[in-house]
């Protein structure tokens, strides 16, 4: 206890000093780690309601984020991890500021969003009582070297599940682990109704493992199947007689209405009873996009759209959401370890749809071989600026008038986001609440 | 008016290119296009029998499950493939193909699968993966990329590198050498992919394709390269200094 209190107490020193550096979530962790390695156990110890953990390649923030807000119209206290400090230690970053020096935190349950390789190592100490489990495609191979080992540190995430998981049904890579879900522990799945089944090539990753002697599961009154109205509005289906919706999200495209049908058909299985769905309906009506996913910010009067891309499956269905309505765009690519180091995968991408427009600016540590990508698409570069606030300066001068976009890697993202809430005023990183 | 017609051969492409090499047949096609040449991309699959008048064959790296499911395609393609190397056919081969393209590749477990041969290359399976970016000096001038493999490959007495590692692992991460080249035959491990941000290398490949499709001589055409280069140069400073 002694050990913990002295984690407790040097996590939040390291927590307020690096917020007046206004620096990085996950050093707070990484000192608690060291001073009590059991510190995660101990805290998520006696939960009521259990540890909820979302993972995958693709919408993990944005779910999570659904997910929590479902739950907390409900009435719950949910504890979770904002930011996208998806690792155990950006968990722990987190924890610090609301936890007692007991080292116990006090809230009915846990949502945690977790990488998927920390996802494993999250259950060497802290077992999830629920899993849901999105997707896996094309991520930074420099980590996780290929797709095959991702949905096997996926499946034995479900392995160490202990309650209920929930899977994606229409992604074979998830799917497929069904199988070694341990007896006794609840399976659901979410995914799309049948009608639109012919737009989920746009959304994920070709399964080119086996032969094809694999049937999917067949959907039941307890998985959530996603029905979309028009462009905006959707409804998530539950066998033949439940509906929740119509509900409209502040976020575009389909990826984000999967994400909603990923998080309803958790928090039903979570919420048992005591599901309603004008609570869900409200919650995912009024949740914010989580930052530069998909955010706006008003920029001198003008919207600036921030969308996060990271791989091939999520730099797609962003062209494909944001293509209907062309705007003034640049793009930012950075190759450090958490953008992932390798830029081969803009080659995975079709940027046609940028054409007719062409693209204002390139710019981050990889905007030439950027620009050279788009050349190969025929589409025109107006300016290539590798360093980053020389290039937003000019993005947001030359184009002031106009509504804006930008596509950004994660860390040429949390570089872009600061000196955009410099300029304008708004919440900082580590500052956004679920 | 086109310059003459080059038949553009991906191999596999659903199931070996995970790491963007579909970029480099983009490549070929676009700059066969701007040279003014007519490109025909012919995407080949497991099942199906390759082109006899291919002018020029591309494949990429792949997952070990991908690289099972191309094996027996490989094998009953075999001999087509060897009569078109040894008839001087330009090939680029990436990663999991350059491997396949060797004379074996002798799994972690000691169990040694035999490859095409056309390469005098064998490969090491290895517990831990090379990974990271490269910079190569080849014929070429300077080459950059990234690689990332677990196979560590040694060269056969007198088989001749693709180029010399200048930052980076390359072939074994030991002897300095980084891929493979018999005659128009190129094995290499680097994705990025290897050709847009290296149009001396593609172009020298469209200039071996464009001899074989044609019976002339490459005639290029003003291309302007200076974002490519740009893109290379960059990677070369921060790597090699």
């Amino acid at each position: 206890m002694l050990r913990t209190t002295v984690a407790v107490a040097a996590g939040k020193a390291a927590r307020a000093a690096s917020r007046l550096r206004g620096g990085g979530s996950a050093l707070p962790g990484l000192v608690v780690e060291r001073v009590d390695p059991r510190f995660l156990a101990h805290a998520l110890s006696g939960l009521p309601r259990g540890i909820v953990v979302v993972t995958g390649t693709n919408g993990k923030t944005t779910t999570t984020k659904m997910l929590v807000a479902i739950l907390r119209q409900h009435g719950l206290r949910v504890f979770s991890n904002p930011t996208g400090s998806n690792f155990t230690r950006g968990v722990i970053s987190s924890m610090l500021g609301e936890i007692p020096l007991n080292g116990r935190l006090d809230a009915d349950m846990a949502v945690l969003e977790l990488d998927e390789a920390h996802a494993l190592r999250f259950t060497e100490h802290v077992k999830p009582t629920h899993s849901l489990l999105l997707n896996v495609a094309r991520d930074q191979l420099d980590r996780f070297a290929e797709i095959d080992a991702t949905a096997q540190l996926l499946a034995r995430l479900s392995e160490q599940t202990t309650r209920g998981v929930v899977l994606n049904i229409d992604d074979s890579f998830i799917s497929r682990g069904r199988d070694r879900i341990a007896d006794g522990v609840e399976v659901r799945y979410f995914g799309v109704d049948p009608s639109i089944a012919d737009r989920l090539p746009e959304l994920q990753e070709a399964d080119v493992r086996f032969d094809d002697d694999f049937t999917a599961p067949k959907p039941g009154a307890g998985d959530g199947l996603l029905k979309p109205r028009d462009e905006r509005s959707f409804e998530v289906l539950f066998g033949e007689d439940d509906t929740v919706g119509p509900v409209e999200l502040r976020q575009r495209g389909l990826a984000a209405m999967i994400n909603a049908t990923a998080a309803t058909t958790t928090a039903r299985m979570l919420l048992r009873e005591d599901f309603r769905e004008a609570a869900t309906v409200e919650a995912l009506r009024t949740v914010q996009p989580p930052f530069g996913r998909g955010e706006v910010i008003d920029a001198d009067g003008q919207p600036l759209e921030l969308v996060l891309v990271k791989n091939p499956a999520g730099f797609t269905v962003a062209l494909s959401t944001y293509g209907t309505t062309p705007v003034t765009s640049m793009v930012a690519i950075n190759d450090n370890y958490a953008d992932g180091r390798d830029v081969s995968w803009l080659y995975d991408v079709s940027f046609e749809s940028l054409r007719e427009r062409g693209v204002a600016m390139t710019t981050g540590v990889r905007a030439y071989d950027m620009a050279l990508r788009l050349r190969y698409d025929d589409v025109a570069v107006d300016v290539i600026e590798p360093d980053l606030a020389q290039a937003l300066d000019r993005f947001l001068t030359e184009h002031r008038d106009e509504p804006k976009r930008i596509f950004c890697t994660y860390t040429a993202m949390m570089t872009l986001r600061r000196d955009l809430a410099a300029r304008y005023g708004l919440a900082n990183f580590g500052e956004d609440t679920p | 008016m086109s310059k003459g017609r080059i038949n553009l051969v991906h191999l596999y492409p659903r199931e070996m290119s995970i790491y963007g090499d579909l970029g480099n047949t983009r490549c070929l096609a676009s700059r066969l296009r701007w040279h003014g040449y007519e490109a025909v991309v012919h995407s080949h699959h497991p099942g199906e029998d390759l082109l006899p008048d291919a002018h020029l064959l591309v494949g990429g790296g792949g997952q070990d499950s991908g690289q099972a499911r191309v094996e027996d395609d490989l094998a009953h393609n075999a001999g087509v493939l060897k009569d078109l190397a040894a008839d001087g056919a330009p090939m680029l081969m990436i990663c999991g193909m350059y491997q396949l393209f060797g004379n074996a590749f002798v799994t972690v477990e000691g169990r040694r699968l035999p490859g095409l041969g056309i390469l005098d290359v064998t490969t090491q399976g290895n517990a831990k993966r090379m990974i990271g970016p490269v910079v190569l000096e080849t014929a070429y001038g300077d080459v950059v990329g990234y690689e990332n493999h677990s196979g560590s490959t040694v060269l056969g007495a007198g088989q001749q590198p693709f180029g010399r590692v200048r930052s980076g692992l390359g072939n074994n991460g030991t002897d300095g050498t980084e891929g493979a080249v018999t005659g128009a035959v190129f094995g290499s491990y680097l994705h990025g992919p290897i050709l847009p941000a290296n149009p001396v290398f593609a172009d020298a490949l469209i200039a071996l394709a464009v001899r074989r499709a044609t019976g002339r001589d490459f005639e290029p055409a003003d291309v302007d390269d200076s974002v490519a280069d740009e893109a290379r140069l960059r990677q070369v400073r921060r790597l090699a200094g």
